[in-house]
Parts: C-alpha cells; sequence; structure tokens
C-alpha cells in the first residue's frame, strides 16, 4: 500500500508540468504579496514602517520550523520503515528550510536594529532560532560528509533530536523574559493583528511555501536523477 | 517619483535590505538547484545514449525512467 502512494506520489513529483504550475502561482503570489507589504500596508504606530520586515521575517522562520519538522518526521519513518523515497524526500526538503531560517535570522537583525536598537542579542527566542540553523547545517553537513547508509543514519538522528528545538522555539516567548513579543497568531483564539497587516502577512506565507514546494520539487528531481543514473550503470 | 516609499520614515535601509537579502537568496537558491537538475539531466541523457537497444528495454520498464527519457529526449 506504502509503496503505491510513494509511487504514484512520485509520479507527481517529477512531473514539469507540476513544477511549472507551481512557479507561475509563486511568482503571482510574490507580486501581489510584495505589492501588499511594501506600498498598501500601513505603517506600525509604534514601530513605523519597519514592521514591513515582518513579512519577510515571519514567513521565513514558520516555513523553517514547518520543514524541520517535516525532516524530523520522515527521518522517524526512515528509521521505522527502511522506506527510500522518505530519505529523498527529506533531503530534498533541507536546502529550503536551511535558507529560510537563514533569511529569518538576518532579516529578524535587520528588524532588531530599529526595533530594540542592537542587531543582535542573546534573547531565548532568537538564540533557540540560531540552534536550529546549528541542526539545519549538521545535517546536510552529514550528507556531505558520510557515505550514503551512514549518511541516511547519521541525518536521520540529528533531524530527530534537532525537532526537540522545535516546541522550544515556539514556547520561548511564554517561558521566558524576551525581547520578542507574544505570538499575535493563534490557531485557537482570534489574531491580534489588523486584517491589513495580516492579508499581506498570509499572502507572503503563501508565496514562501510555494517556493520552497519549488524548490523542493527541483531538489527531487535532481536526488532522484542520481539514483536513477546509478541504476543506469548496473544495468 | 514618492521618494516616501524609499526612505519609509527614516526606516527605508533597513526594509530594502531586509527585503532585498530575501529576494537575492531565493535567487540564488533557485539558479544553483536549477544547474545542479540541469547537470544531472545532461549525465542521465549521456548514459541513457550508451545503452545497447537490450538495456534501453530493461532501462524502459521502468517508469521513472520513461519520464526522465522524455524530459531530455531533445538531448538524446
Amino acid at each position: 500500500m506504502l509503496s503505491i502512494i510513494t509511487e504514484k506520489t512520485k509520479k507527481v513529483l517529477i512531473s514539469s508540468k507540476f513544477r511549472n504550475l507551481i512557479f507561475i502561482l509563486f511568482i503571482i503570489f510574490l507580486s501581489v504579496g510584495l505589492f501588499e507589504a511594501l506600498i498598501l500596508s500601513p505603517q506600525d504606530y509604534l514601530q513605523s514602517d519597519s514592521v514591513r520586515i515582518m513579512y519577510v521575517h515571519v514567513p521565513s522562520a514558520w516555513i523553517s520550523l514547518g520543514i524541520f519538522s517535516m525532516i524530523a518526521f520522515l527521518s522517524l519513518g526512515v528509521i521505522i520503515f527502511k522506506n527510500k523515497n522518505f530519505v529523498l524526500i527529506s533531503k530534498s526538503l533541507a536546502p529550503s528550510g536551511f535558507i529560510f531560517n537563514l533569511i529569518a535570522l538576518v532579516t529578524g537583525s535587520i528588524w532588531g536594529k530599529p526595533t530594540w536598537g542592537t542587531w543582535w542579542a542573546w534573547d531565548p527566542r532568537i538564540t533557540s532560532m540560531l540552534v536550529l540553523f546549528l541542526f539545519y547545517f549538521l545535517y546536510l553537513l552529514s550528507w556531505k560528509l558520510f557515505e550514503k547508509n551512514k549518511a541516511v543514519k547519521i541525518s536521520s538522528y540529528i533531524s530527530i533530536i534537532g525537532v526537540i528545538n522545535v516546541p522550544i522555539i515556539k514556547y520561548s516567548v511564554d517561558w521566558w523574559a524576551t525581547l520578542h513579543q507574544p505570538s499575535s497568531i493563534n490557531v485557537l483564539s482570534e489574531s491580534t493583528i489588523h486584517s491589513s497587516m495580516l492579508i499581506p502577512l498570509f499572502l507572503m506565507t503563501a508565496a514562501f511555501a510555494l517556493f520552497s514546494v519549488l524548490i523542493f520539487l527541483m531538489k527531487y528531481n535532481v536526488e532522484l536523477i542520481k539514483v536513477k543514473n546509478k541504476g543506469l550503470n548496473r544495468i | 517619483m514618492n521618494l516616501d516609499l524609499f526612505i519609509m520614515n527614516g526606516n527605508g535601509l533597513y526594509v530594502w535590505s531586509a527585503f532585498a537579502f530575501t529576494l537575492f537568496n531565493f535567487l540564488i537558491l533557485y539558479k544553483v538547484t536549477s544547474k545542479q537538475l540541469i547537470k544531472e539531466k545532461a549525465k542521465f541523457a549521456k548514459k541513457y545514449e550508451s545503452l545497447n537497444s537490450d538495456q534501453v528495454i530493461l532501462a524502459h520498464k521502468q517508469s521513472t525512467n520513461r519520464t526522465f527519457v522524455r524530459t531530455v529526449a531533445h538531448k538524446i
């Protein structure tokens, strides 16, 4: 059953039509999102125009956390079911997650200067995001340093250990005194952000999510062709 | 031209550099991944070309191979 699902999924993942569709959607969402974020959305009464950095910082942080959680979940699947497709999927997700984590850290630092008066602070949220960045780095490094079978095991364990950091990042603003404000968007309660800021935030999140899907699809194709190239050698 | 859009009450440098950094990273990641994909597709096309007719029949039994052959057909 699992193999049937993975075969069908594989067909969609390697389809260039699907990739082109994602690319077009990404361009549309990014264009509308940028227009909303930079021109239409209002300034904040306290932070003035620097609040616009939120439209790149927050989606990047969300997506990097989401991708790492997915990698850890798939890695658990790799260890339990020994599914090779899970290995390819998690390996293909990592580069975009790493870049989104980097963007979240750098744009957060840029936002910190006009808001807090400093580029960097060893605040629990920032520090835990830096720890996530190190886990991403170690995950990618393990694929470079070790031969395939060893890399599968080591990278899986790195992501499973690293995922412990995800709830720490999420709740760091509630557990400790931090420069970051508490969450403004909650699934279970009403958002404290006005719709004029919420709409561009969601548009930019959709654009960033589409970009991560696009990179994932391209990277998945790269990894799958590598496997197929080895297979052709054995025929 | 509206200069307020660039100055943003003195925050323009921060806002524009954050957006520029993000888009620059997007471009680099897209370019690097795209280059890797082109390289691997070229390798695949070269290897497929070197197969004899029996090996081609064997390779063609896999649907993934058939899909990739379609995408690199112009190179074979």
